[in-house]
């Protein structure tokens, strides 16, 4: 038990080794990163104005806190809907993976999520820096909402892992995987509240979001982090991507099982 | 001059052909394409819509103008997309080594790139940016005078120009950040993002990138402000959009610029 923990964690650190292999990527990603949140700060702001300065509870600073917080999350949450295993599965070489005597899908979640990890020193971090220093914003006083947001944090990075480990595993039966990674590109970004915050949704299209673990992946690691909404409102939030990653991590370990059985690799 | 002219365009026509076979050869791949496109478009066209509609009027705008200003910034990049979209792939190439058979060819390297490729895909993203355009001049009660007509078009092939030459600075840059070709997001992607909106809404700074730098508030807002009659704002009087020509011109000097020195800074991919 204790020997095969200990994989997993240096499948995580080998991860987090990887993403830092790559500091120029890491470097383009802030710009990109500080450009949208610079972008965001003058539509979002420009929108609480017309509404009054006070929009759905958002005012000034709760929105400048959404928008850099979430820009600075961009970079570990998966909104892409690509990953590494989805190729290995569409050129035969899951094959062998499956002959390691590790479990595929945590292993191949493991390596994903220490990256993803290692994200938040480069891109995530000096978001937020520049987020402060720049425009400021609203954040709690108290310890409690930073520990409950890192939690959350965690807890949404791994959803966006799992989740996006269900896209890949499609593959096991789908020629051209494409097509749902598309769709997947599409529905995330928009349903996880990327550049509209989903409180500003009109009703059905919140009610549509929250059918979903999108929100899960940044709207509320953001909420709870932020401290947008209170305690309770917190604990509920974290409940609930926690219910959403224990639903993906299941129905990835169901559809994992299935595939190998259906797996068929051609060539000797 | 037409025979030669014919017989020069000869091997270009050739491989944009072969490339518009090979993606209507596989139909269900491409229609998927397609509607992954067409849906790309209809989201984007909808967080605009979320904001507007709760709060009415953003940056001058109302919901019926900002539809005019996302048709025409979108029609713009979605033909430049189709056309020389896959100019920002050029990190791919450099990495792959891939670049060098281009300088087999005694064609020149831009134009080589620009026609190894062109994405129907984007059509259905042109349809979503026609039809808001359509919706956007029917709303405002646009009257189509020689005078509208004449901006509109000169807005939409300057805005074409403008988006295009943000994917070929794209490619200029990334001879040099091949591990950061992300860096190139902020100008390419950023600023088809910043195309769609009310540039009124941004900070100096902000109006210094993107209506001055890299010009893409010409594509959109801009014209959009001159068509209507809207008042100007802060640094943007209303008659700027007329400019947009002189944009295309700045953006394609500054792109032709990166892409010389990237050249230059290319050592081969060591084949």
């Amino acid at each position: 038990m204790r020997a095969t923990a200990r994989t997993y964690a240096r499948l995580l650190a080998a991860g987090f080794r990887r993403g830092s292999a790559y500091p120029l990527a890491a470097l383009g990603g802030l710009v990109a990163n500080a450009t949208f949140g610079l972008l965001k700060v003058g539509i979002l702001f420009a929108t609480l104005d017309a509404a009054g300065g006070e929009l759905n509870g958002y005012d000034v600073g709760a929105m400048s806190a959404y928008i850099w917080l979430s820009q600075g999350l961009l970079g570990s949450v998966n909104l892409y809907g690509r990953t590494d295993v989805a190729e290995r599965i569409k050129n035969g070489d899951i094959a062998v993976d499956f002959a390691r005597p590790l479990d595929v899908q945590a292993a191949s979640i493991a390596l994903e999520l220490g990256s993803r990890l290692f994200a938040l020193l480069p891109r995530g971090l000096p978001s937020v820096l520049i987020g402060v220093l720049l425009v400021g914003m609203s954040m709690p006083t108290t310890p409690l909402p930073y520990l409950l947001g890192a939690l959350s944090v965690l807890l949404g990075i791994t959803l966006s892992c799992t989740t996006v480990y269900l896209v890949a595993a499609s593959r096991f039966w789908l020629v051209e995987g494409r097509g749902l990674e598309i769709l997947y590109m599409v529905a995330s970004g928009f349903l996880a509240g990327l550049f509209v915050p989903v409180p500003l949704f009109p009703g059905w299209l919140r009610t549509l979001a929250s059918a979903t673990p999108f929100p899960s992946m940044l709207q509320h690691p953001v909420d709870v982090l932020s401290g947008r909404v209170d305690l309770a409102t917190s604990l509920g939030l974290v409940a609930v991507q926690a219910a959403w990653l224990v639903v993906t991590a299941a129905l990835g370990a169901v559809l994992t099982r299935a595939g190998r059985v259906r797996l068929e690799v051609q060539g000797g | 001059m037409r025979g030669t002219l014919a017989a020069r365009t000869a091997p270009y026509r050739a491989v944009l052909a072969s490339r518009v076979r090979a993606q209507r050869s596989y139909r269900a791949s491409f229609r998927m394409d397609l509607l992954g496109s067409l849906l790309v478009g209809l989201v984007e066209l909808a967080e605009v819509w979320v904001l507007f509609h709760g709060v009415g009027r953003i940056g001058g705008l109302d919901l019926g103008q900002v539809l005019l200003v996302f048709g025409l910034a979108d029609v713009a990049y979605s033909v430049a997309d189709l056309l020389v979209g896959h100019c920002d792939g050029l990190a791919g190439f450099v990495r792959r080594g891939t670049f060098d058979v281009f300088y087999l060819r005694p064609q020149p390297l831009l134009l080589q790139l620009v026609t190894s490729d062109i994405s129907l895909r984007r059509l259905a993203r042109a349809a979503v940016g026609i039809a808001a355009l359509v919706t956007g001049l029917v709303v405002n009660d646009v009257a189509l005078t020689p005078v509208a007509v004449g901006l509109l078009a000169l807005a939409l092939v300057s805005g074409v120009a403008v988006s295009s030459a943000m994917f070929v600075l794209a490619a200029g840059v990334q001879f040099f950040v091949v591990d950061g070709a992300e860096l190139t997001n902020a100008f390419v992607y950023g600023g088809r993002y910043a195309s769609t909106q009310p540039a009124s809404v941004w900070s100096r700074p902000v109006k210094a990138a993107f209506v001055f730098l890299f010009p893409v508030a010409f594509t959109g807002y801009l014209p959009v402000v001159t068509l209507l009659g809207l008042p100007g704002t802060d640094w943007l009087p209303a008659w700027l959009g007329w400019c947009a020509p002189l944009a295309a011109v700045w953006a394609w000097g500054l792109a032709l610029l990166s892409w010389r020195v990237g050249v230059r800074h290319y050592q081969g991919g060591g084949g």
